[in-house]
């Protein structure tokens, strides 16, 4: 038996370590929702990444400095030329941005009358890319930020152009980002200009595909596509990419087989945003509008969206005051306009002063 | 006849100080892991791989060639998001392989590093995707014969230069 064991004993270390991960193989896959979160998987991730982040935070922060003194002080040719283009631009740009306000002005005075509420990013953290997950077949990088700076799972990650992904691991001072190009990733998304939903999900090969979109409804390459908020982990609105190719799925022909170009270059990342709380707000009161003699024009405050239907319903004519009772039968008359006589009581109530709530001005 | 064929007793065994043993690996996670982030096309390249057939061949033992792979496929794991093991597995087969073939051939060829680095790049990639995709079914993409062949040479022409480079921290046992 000793014979045994002292002959074979390098097939049977073989075996034994082959034979232990395929177990462990196996214990992490049958807990796909918090995969490889055993108390020894999470050992060996922190230590594959504690020994790698900080020599990666050093070579990248060594890089950034010695980009930033080239930048900043050796590479200032053209600079003058560049701020005078700039400074063109930005005339342009405010001409653009007054038109601008009055549609914002108007749709928040909108959002307002009908209670919605939005939710906006109202907190991110800049990190910086300082690796990756080394192979084809990962599509995960390593950011330089963590619990420390307040990240934790399931945070969306976003850049200027788009959708990045999401925190998978958070450590004291890095984390790891999937993308949303993995297999394993999946976005709620809609299109832009048909409000069609569905899920953009990574593929094995790194690209991105849109699916459960029906295959008679009309997707033209080119339209955008963004988050819907549905996975209640991406804000609404955020741009995921665009409609690169759209035809009828070969597996699923119910389905059309979308693919989507990412608005981020995913293999190109230096910087990155952590949304690390995002807000549900009812917008309060629209801004001042810039009128065109150089003032602003401050919204009326107050008016219910039901007063705003109201007014622009048919009503019944003014009726003559000095009949009593056929002042009545008018006024009840005006009450009930024919089909909406919701809004004809609103009407109603509007005309009569004594109806005004005290919070709105009498004119 | 194999490329480079010597008798067992002309075989030098070789070992490696702690330092080397310790920061090689670690230095070699590292750059596949940084490398990529200025250069996507870098990830073609397996350094841990490499460096895993570097220890096995040098020290020619099957045991500490399986365990130095085991632990730098399970680190290397450690930097991605799929389950741990996947790479501990493959890096542990080739670690055995690549220390029982250092005992049968001239490791200090050029040639035979060559092949050695396209084959062994091979075998990894047979051993990852059957067990990625035969054992727990991860959604992967088996790679194209281009992929394939592209990967074989280019890390096999890593592997001659690599080598060159890490015998410099090679002792004579």
């Amino acid at each position: 038996m000793e014979n045994f064991f002292g002959r074979y004993r390098n097939q049977l270390v073989l075996g034994v370590l082959m034979f232990t991960q395929v177990i462990a193989l196996a214990t992490q896959v049958k807990k796909p929702a918090d995969s490889g979160a055993g108390p020894s998987t999470r050992l060996v991730r922190y230590w594959a990444v504690a020994s790698i982040a900080p020599l990666e935070k050093l070579l990248m922060n060594i890089g950034h400095g010695a980009r930033s003194f080239w930048s900043s002080y050796v590479d200032l040719r053209g600079v003058h030329d560049k701020n005078r283009e700039l400074s063109r631009q930005i005339d342009d740009l405010r001409l653009q941005q007054s038109e601008l306000a009055q549609d914002a002005g108007q749709a928040h005075r909108l959002q307002t009358l009908l209670d919605f509420k939005q939710k906006t990013i109202s907190r991110t953290v800049a990190a910086q890319v300082i690796g990756s997950g080394g192979n084809d077949q990962s599509h995960l990088i390593m950011i330089d930020k963590g619990r420390d700076q307040g990240l934790s799972e399931d945070m969306p990650v976003i850049s200027p152009d788009g959708v990045i992904g999401k925190l998978l691991r958070v450590y004291a001072s890095t984390s790891q980002v999937l993308e949303i190009n993995d297999a394993s990733s999946g976005v709620g998304a809609i299109l832009e200009k048909s409000r069609l939903q569905g899920i953009a999900n990574g593929t094995s090969s790194g690209s991105i595909e849109l699916h459960y979109i029906m295959a008679d409804e009309q997707v033209s390459p080119g339209e955008q596509i963004l988050t819907s908020g549905g996975d209640r982990i991406f804000p609404k609105g955020l741009l995921i990419g665009t409609v690169d190719h759209a035809s009828v799925g070969k597996d699923r022909e119910a389905f059309l087989d979308i693919r989507v170009k990412p608005a981020v270059a995913l293999n190109k990342l230096e910087e990155v945003l952590v949304v690390t709380k995002v807000e549900e707000v009812v917008p309060e009161s629209a801004p001042p509008l810039p009128v065109a003699d150089g003032g602003t024009e401050t919204p009326s405050t107050g008016i219910r969206a039901a007063d705003i239907l109201a007014q622009r319903l048919p009503s019944a004519p003014p009726v003559a005051p000095e009949n009593g009772a056929k002042h009545g039968a008018a006024g009840l008359k005006a009450k009930v306009p024919g089909k909406h006589p919701a809004a004809g009581a609103k009407k109603a109530e509007a005309a009569s002063p004594a109806n005004v709530p005290p919070d709105r001005p009498q004119t | 006849m194999l490329v480079g064929h010597k008798s067992r007793e002309e075989f030098q065994v070789h070992r490696l100080g702690v330092v080397a043993s310790v920061a090689l690996p670690l230095v070699a996670l590292f750059l596949q892991s940084y490398i990529p982030i200025k250069f996507p096309w870098f990830s073609i390249f397996d350094i841990p791989l490499l460096v895993t057939i570097f220890f096995a061949v040098t020290r020619r033992t099957q045991l500490t060639g399986m365990l130095t792979g085991c632990v730098i496929g399970l680190l290397q794991d450690g930097l991605t998001q799929q389950p741990l093991g996947l790479n501990g597995i493959a890096k542990t087969v080739i670690g055995y392989a690549a220390s029982s073939l250092g005992v049968k051939i001239d490791v200090e060829n050029p040639a035979s590093r060559l092949l050695m680095g396209g084959g062994f790049y091979l075998l990894h990639q047979a051993v990852y995707f059957a067990v990625a995709k035969g054992l727990i079914r991860l959604p992967l993409a088996w790679p194209s014969v281009v992929h394939l062949t592209i990967g074989a040479v280019a890390n096999g022409m890593l592997a001659v230069f690599l080598f060159a480079f890490l015998d410099r921290f090679k002792r004579r046992k």
